[in-house]
C-alpha cells in the first residue's frame, strides 16, 4: 500500500507492505538515530513523535503514519545538540545507544509537562532504558537542562 | 620535560559524545552496505539432540535465498569463541555448525537471503529430523553423570585447567594457603552457608551485530560491535579454518558490552556466508536471541566456611565454587577462578584459605563474561557470610571488616601472593558510613506504618589487567602542523578510553586535547592490544600510552635538535618547541611536524606496548538502605551510597557514571534479573518481557563518592574503575533485608516471594 507522510518537515511517499513497522521505515528513509533495542515495547529507543506525540516506532504500523507528521532525531538536531550537551557534561551518554529516544521523550516530556518534579521526570521517563549509566547522571543532565532553560526565560 | 596534570583528573566530555547524542549513524548497523544479505540462524527447539536428517532443498527455493549451510558445510576444526588470549583456557568445543545440539537455541543452520521476508520464509522451511537426547540440566548432577554434553574425541583442552570432557568438566582445581581445616577447627564461630547467584544478561541496549565484506585484496573484513578486536581475528581464522592473514576486524561505535560482546557470539555467522559466497553479509541478534542464545553471567553455587575468634578476627575461609558453564565452555576455567581469588583477599590476614572449584557443562546456554567475572558471584558469597557473622557476633558488619579488612601494605596470600601497594579501602568505608549516616541507621528502624527500613555493607575488589598476560598498546604519529594521531588497540565500548587515554597523552605531551586525534580499532592499522575486558584499559593501555608518548617525546627532540644543529643533550621539549637550553634557538612543534614531511629519514611514529607483572585491585564499599513491607516482603531500595577507591580518576565523570551504572546493574542483579529454565530446558526471561532489568524508577538514588590511593604501577596513579562497581549491591542488599526481617536471602534474586517466604518459615 502506498502511504504519504510528512517526516521532518519533508513530504515522502513510499509504498510500505502491511506488516511494514514505523522504526524499519523510518530508517529506510535515512534516520538512522531510530535504534531497536528490544521487540516488546519495553526499552524506549525507537520512539519517535507522531503528530507530536512520544509513540515506540517498533510498536507502530507505517500504516498508522499516513497522513501523519514524524519527527525523530534527525528532525530536531538543534534541540538534540543542546539536550546532548548536558547529557555529555555529566559524561551520561555513555554508549550513547539508548541517547537518542531518550531525548525524543525529554522533548515530549517538556512540551506536555511544565516544571516537572524530579518524580514526575523519572516516572516520564521510566519507558525509556539504559544499561550503561544507571540513570543518575541522565537525572542530573535533564535537571539542569530543565533548570537552565528556566533561568534563560526568568532571565 | 615535566608532564602537565591538565587533563588527567579532568571531567571533560568524551570525543565522540555530540555525535552520539544527536544519533549520528556511528554504529554497526548503521554503516552497513545496504546490499548486505540477511543472515539469521535456525535454533534448536531441544535441550541435547542429533540431527538425524536436514532437508534444505525446499527453503532454498524461495526468492531470495542465497545460502543455507547447515553441519555438513563448516569447516570440523573445533575452536572457541572466548575472547582471551591464546592459548585460550577456555575449551576448544564449538563449531560452527554441529550435529550434536547441547541447547535449546543452539545454531542448527544459517540462512541468507537477500531480504529478512525471504530469510524468515526458508526458517521456517527447512525440516530436521531430530534423535532427541536425554539433556542434563541440574548443574549439581553434571559432574561425572552419565550423559556427556562434549563427547566427541575432537574435543580439546589447550591449557592445564583440569577440564575434563568425559566428566562434564571445563575446568576443576583447589588452591589453598594454610590448615584451614586445622584453622576452623580452632575457631570459636564458624559461619557455614551456600549461596546461589544466578545468570545475568548483559542486557546491552545494541544487542550483538557484524558485517562482513570481502576488500579488494581477497580478504574478509569483519565489522563488529566487539570488545576484543584482535580476538575476533584469530577466532574467525580459526572457525573458517582460514589464515588470519586473510581476515581483518574494524570496531565501530558499541552500544555496550559488559563482557557480553568478549565473546565472538555472532560473528561467525555472516562472515561464513561472506567467505563462502563472496558477497557482503549482516546479522543483526533481535533481543529474544540476545536472551536465549548469548553469553551470560555463570551461574554459580558457593560453599562458604568461614572461621573468626570470639573477638571478631577472621582466622580461615574455606570456599567451594561450582559453576555452571552451559553448552560450552567460553570463560568456564577463568571466571570461576575469581569467585575465590577476588573475594578471600579482602580478609587477607586470615590465618588459612582454601578455594576449590568444579566447572561444569550442561545442556543450557552457553556462560561468558559479564561485568564482575566470577567476583560478583564469589563477593555475593563471602561477603554475605562475613555479614551472618557479624550477626551471629552481635557485632556491627562495619567494625567487623575494620577488624579484618586488607590494608595497605598487606600481602594477599589469595592474590597470587600480591601486596596490596594502593588500598584506600580503609577510607571508602569511613566514608561511606559518615554518607549513609550508618550509626543512626543500623541495623534497622520500624517506621510505625507496617514498614521497616534497614541497611547492609558489603567490600568489593577487582584487578586491573590480567597479569603476566594482557598487552596494551597504543601509537602515536606527529603529522603536518604539529597534531597527533592516537592509534588505540583498546576497544571503547561506550566506556570513553578514546577519550581517557587522549586525557592521559595530552598530559603526558603537555598538549590540548583537541591536538590528539584518536583512531578506534583496526586490527590493519592499530597496534596489537588483547581488548576491553578485564578492568585493563585505563591501567594497562594507560601504561602504553605514557610508555609511547616518553618514547614519541625522544623522537621529537631528536628532530628538533637536528633541526637546530644541536645536541639532544642541548634541547628540551616544553609541548610546543624544541628549544636549547641555553636560549639560543627554537623550532616549533608545527614547524617539525611540517618540515619531517620533506627530506626526512626519521618517522616520528612510536608504538609502545605495557603489559603488567601485577593487577592492583581497585577496592570499594557499598552500603543499601532498604524499605520492607512486613506484611508481604515487598522491598524498595531507598538509598545506595559508594565509595571508590579506583587509584587516580582519570576523568571523574566517566567514572562516576561507571560506577552509578555498574551499581544499578548490581541491582537489577540483587533484586529483579534472573534467568529461570522451563522443565524441558528452555529460557523463560526471553524478552524484556520477563527479563526486567531496573528502570529509573527501581534504583532508588545512588550516591558516588572516591576515596583515592596512588597506584604507583598505573598511568598517573590510575587503577581500573569497570568491574569493582558491579560487585557490593547483592550482598548489600541481602544483609539490610536480613537486618529488617531476620530473613537471609541466601539465593538470587532477592524478591518479595523469598523474603516473604521466609519471614513465614521464620515466624
Amino acid at each position: 500500500m502506498e502511504i504519504q507522510l510528512t517526516l521532518n518537515g519533508k513530504a515522502v511517499k513510499d509504498q510500505v507492505g502491511a506488516d511494514t513497522l514505523l522504526l524499519d521505515f523510518v530508517r529506510k528513509h535515512g534516520c538512522y538515530s531510530v535504534k531497536r533495542g528490544c521487540e516488546t515495547s519495553n526499552c524506549g529507543l525507537c520512539t519517535v513523535l507522531l503528530d507530536g506525540k512520544p509513540v515506540l516506532s517498533c510498536s507502530t504500523l507505517a500504516a498508522r503514519a499516513d497522513g501523519c507528521s514524524v519527527t525523530t532525531l534527525e528532525g530536531v538536531q538543534e534541540k538534540a545538540e543542546a539536550i546532548g550537551r548536558f547529557l555529555a557534561g555529566e559524561g551520561a551518554e555513555q554508549c550513547g545507544f539508548c541517547s537518542p529516544g531518550l531525548i525524543m521523550n525529554v522533548i515530549a516530556m517538556e512540551q506536555e509537562l511544565s516544571e516537572p518534579s524530579e518524580e514526575e521526570i523519572r516516572e516520564y521517563l521510566a519507558g525509556n532504558l539504559c544499561r550503561c549509566t544507571g540513570y543518575m547522571g541522565q537525572m542530573r543532565a535533564i535537571g539542569n537542562y530543565l533548570n537552565r532553560k528556566g533561568e534563560e526565560q526568568n532571565g | 620535560m615535566d608532564r602537565t596534570v591538565r587533563y588527567v583528573g579532568s571531567p571533560v566530555p568524551k570525543k565522540d559524545s555530540m555525535a552520539l547524542v544527536t544519533g549520528k549513524p556511528v554504529y554497526t548497523d548503521d554503516i552497513a552496505p545496504a546490499d548486505c544479505l540477511v543472515v539469521k540462524v535456525l535454533r534448536s527447539p531441544y535441550a541435547h539432540a542429533l540431527i538425524d536428517e536436514i532437508h534444505t532443498e525446499t527453503a532454498g527455493k524461495v526468492p531470495g535465498i542465497v545460502s543455507i549451510l547447515t553441519w555438513k558445510d563448516v569447516p570440523k576444526k573445533r575452536f572457541t569463541m572466548a575472547g582471551q588470549t591464546y592459548p585460550e583456557p577456555s575449551p576448544y568445543d564449538r563449531l560452527i555448525l554441529d550435529r550434536r545440539v547441547r541447547f535449546v537455541g543452539d545454531a542448527v543452520a544459517i540462512v541468507a537471503g537477500e531480504t529478512e521476508e525471504a530469510v524468515d520464509k526458508a526458517l521456517k522451511l527447512i525440516k530436521v529430523n531430530y534423535q532427541v537426547l536425554t539433556p542434563v540440566l541440574d548443574f549439581r548432577t553434571a559432574k561425572d553423570n552419565e550423559i556427556l554434553v562434549h563427547p566427541e574425541d575432537t574435543w580439546q583442552s589447550l591449557c592445564p585447567v583440569g577440564a575434563d570432557n568425559r566428566r562434564n568438566l571445563v575446568a576443576s582445581g583447589v588452591d589453598s594457603h594454610g590448615d584451614v581445616d586445622a584453622v576452623l577447627a580452632g575457631c570459636d564461630y564458624v559461619i557455614e552457608e551456600t549461596y546461589h547467584t544466578k545468570a545475568n544478561q548483559q542486557a546491552m541496549m545494541e544487542t550483538f551485530r557484524t558485517f562482513t565484506t570481502m576488500d579488494p585484496y581477497g580478504r574478509l573484513v569483519v565489522t563488529a560491535s566487539t570488545q576484543v578486536p584482535f580476538h575476533v581475528r584469530r577466532i574467525i581464522a580459526h572457525a573458517l579454518d582460514i589464515p588470519k592473514a586473510k581476515v581483518r576486524v574494524i570496531k565501530p561505535r558499541i552500544g555496550g558490552g559488559f563482557g557480553a560482546k568478549q565473546t565472538v557470539v555472532a560473528e561467525v555467522y555472516p562472515a561464513i556466508v561472506t567467505w563462502l559466497t563472496g558477497r557482503p553479509a549482516k546479522i543483526i541478534y533481535s533481543r529474544y536471541e540476545s536472551q536465549i542464545a548469548s553469553s551470560p553471567r555463570h551461574e554459580m553455587e558457593l560453599k562458604v566456611r568461614l572461621g573468626a575468634d570470639k573477638n571478631g578476627i577472621i582466622k580461615a575461609i574455606d570456599l567451594y565454587t561450582l559453576s555452571n558453564s552451559g553448552a560450552f565452555g567460553e570463560h568456564g576455567p577463568t571466571t570461576v577462578g575469581l569467585s575465590g581469588h577476588k573475594s578471600i583477599p579482602l580478609y587477607a590476614k586470615a590465618e588459612a584459605f582454601r578455594f576449590a572449584y568444579d566447572v561444569v557443562y550442561t545442556n543450557r546456554m552457553s556462560a561468558g563474561a559479564y561485568r564482575g567475572y566470577g567476583a560478583t558471584q564469589g563477593l555475593f558469597a563471602v561477603e554475605s557470610a562475613v555479614n551472618e557473622l557479624a550477626d551471629r557476633l552481635h557485632m556491627d558488619p562495619v567494625k567487623l571488616r575494620e577488624l579484618n579488612m586488607v590494608r595497605e601494605g598487606d600481602v594477599m596470600p589469595a592474590y597470587y601472593g600480591e601486596t596490596a601497594g594502593s588500598c584506600a579501602l580503609d577510607r571508602c568505608m569511613a566514608r561511606a558510613k559518615e554518607m549513609m549516616d550508618w550509626d543512626k541507621k543500623f541495623p534497622a528502624r520500624d517506621m510505625g506504618n507496617g514498614k521497616v527500613r534497614a541497611v547492609g555493607v558489603a567490600m568489593s575488589m577487582q584487578g586491573s589487567a590480567i597479569s603476566g598476560v594482557d598487552v596494551g598498546s597504543v601509537t602515536l604519529k606527529l603529522n603536518d602542523d604539529g597534531f597527533y594521531s592516537l592509534m588505540i588497540g583498546a576497544a571503547d565500548m561506550g566506556t570513553g578510553c578514546d577519550t581517557t587515554l587522549a586525557q592521559i597523552a595530552a598530559d603526558c605531551l603537555c598538549c590540548d586535547l583537541d591536538n590528539i586525534i584518536v583512531h578506534g580499532v583496526d586490527t590493519d592499522v592499530s597496534p596489537y592490544d588483547s581488548g576491553s575486558y578485564a578492568s585493563s584499559t585505563a591501567y594497562l593501555t594507560g601504561g602504553a600510552v605514557v610508555k609511547t608518548c616518553d618514547t614519541m617525546i625522544k623522537k621529537i627532540m631528536e628532530k628538533g635538535a637536528e633541526y637546530l644543529g644541536a645536541s639532544m643533550e642541548e634541547v628540551d621539549f616544553d609541548g610546543k618547541r624544541v628549544y636549547c637550553l641555553d636560549g639560543s634557538r627554537e623550532i616549533s612543534l608545527r614547524d617539525i611536524g611540517n618540515q619531517a614531511m620533506c627530506n626526512n629519514g626519521l618517522a616520528l611514529e612510536a608504538t609502545e606496548s605495557n603489559t603488567s607483572p601485577v593487577s592492583p585491585p581497585p577496592f570499594m564499599v557499598g552500603m543499601a538502605e532498604v524499605e520492607v513491607d512486613m506484611e508481604t516482603g515487598k522491598t524498595e531500595l531507598l538509598d545506595y551510597v559508594a565509595v571508590v577507591d579506583c587509584g587516580t580518576p582519570l576523568n571523574p565523570n566517566i567514572a562516576r557514571v561507571q560506577t552509578e551504572g555498574g551499581l544499578s546493574q548490581g541491582i537489577g542483579m540483587a533484586m529483579y534479573e534472573d534467568v529461570t529454565y522451563s522443565a524441558q530446558g528452555r529460557v523463560l526471561e526471553d524478552s524484556f518481557m520477563q527479563y526486567k532489568i531496573p528502570t529509573r524508577q527501581d534504583v532508588g538514588t545512588i550516591r558516588v563518592e572516591f576515596e583515592s590511593s596512588y597506584e604507583k604501577t598505573g598511568p598517573f596513579g590510575a587503577k581500573s574503575i569497570g568491574e569493582v562497581v558491579i560487585n557490593t549491591p547483592s550482598p548489600a542488599i541481602a544483609s539490610a533485608v536480613a537486618h529488617a526481617t531476620g530473613v537471609y536471602v541466601r539465593e538470587l534474586p532477592i524478591t518479595p516471594e523469598k523474603i516473604y517466604k521466609g519471614m513465614v518459615e521464620h515466624s
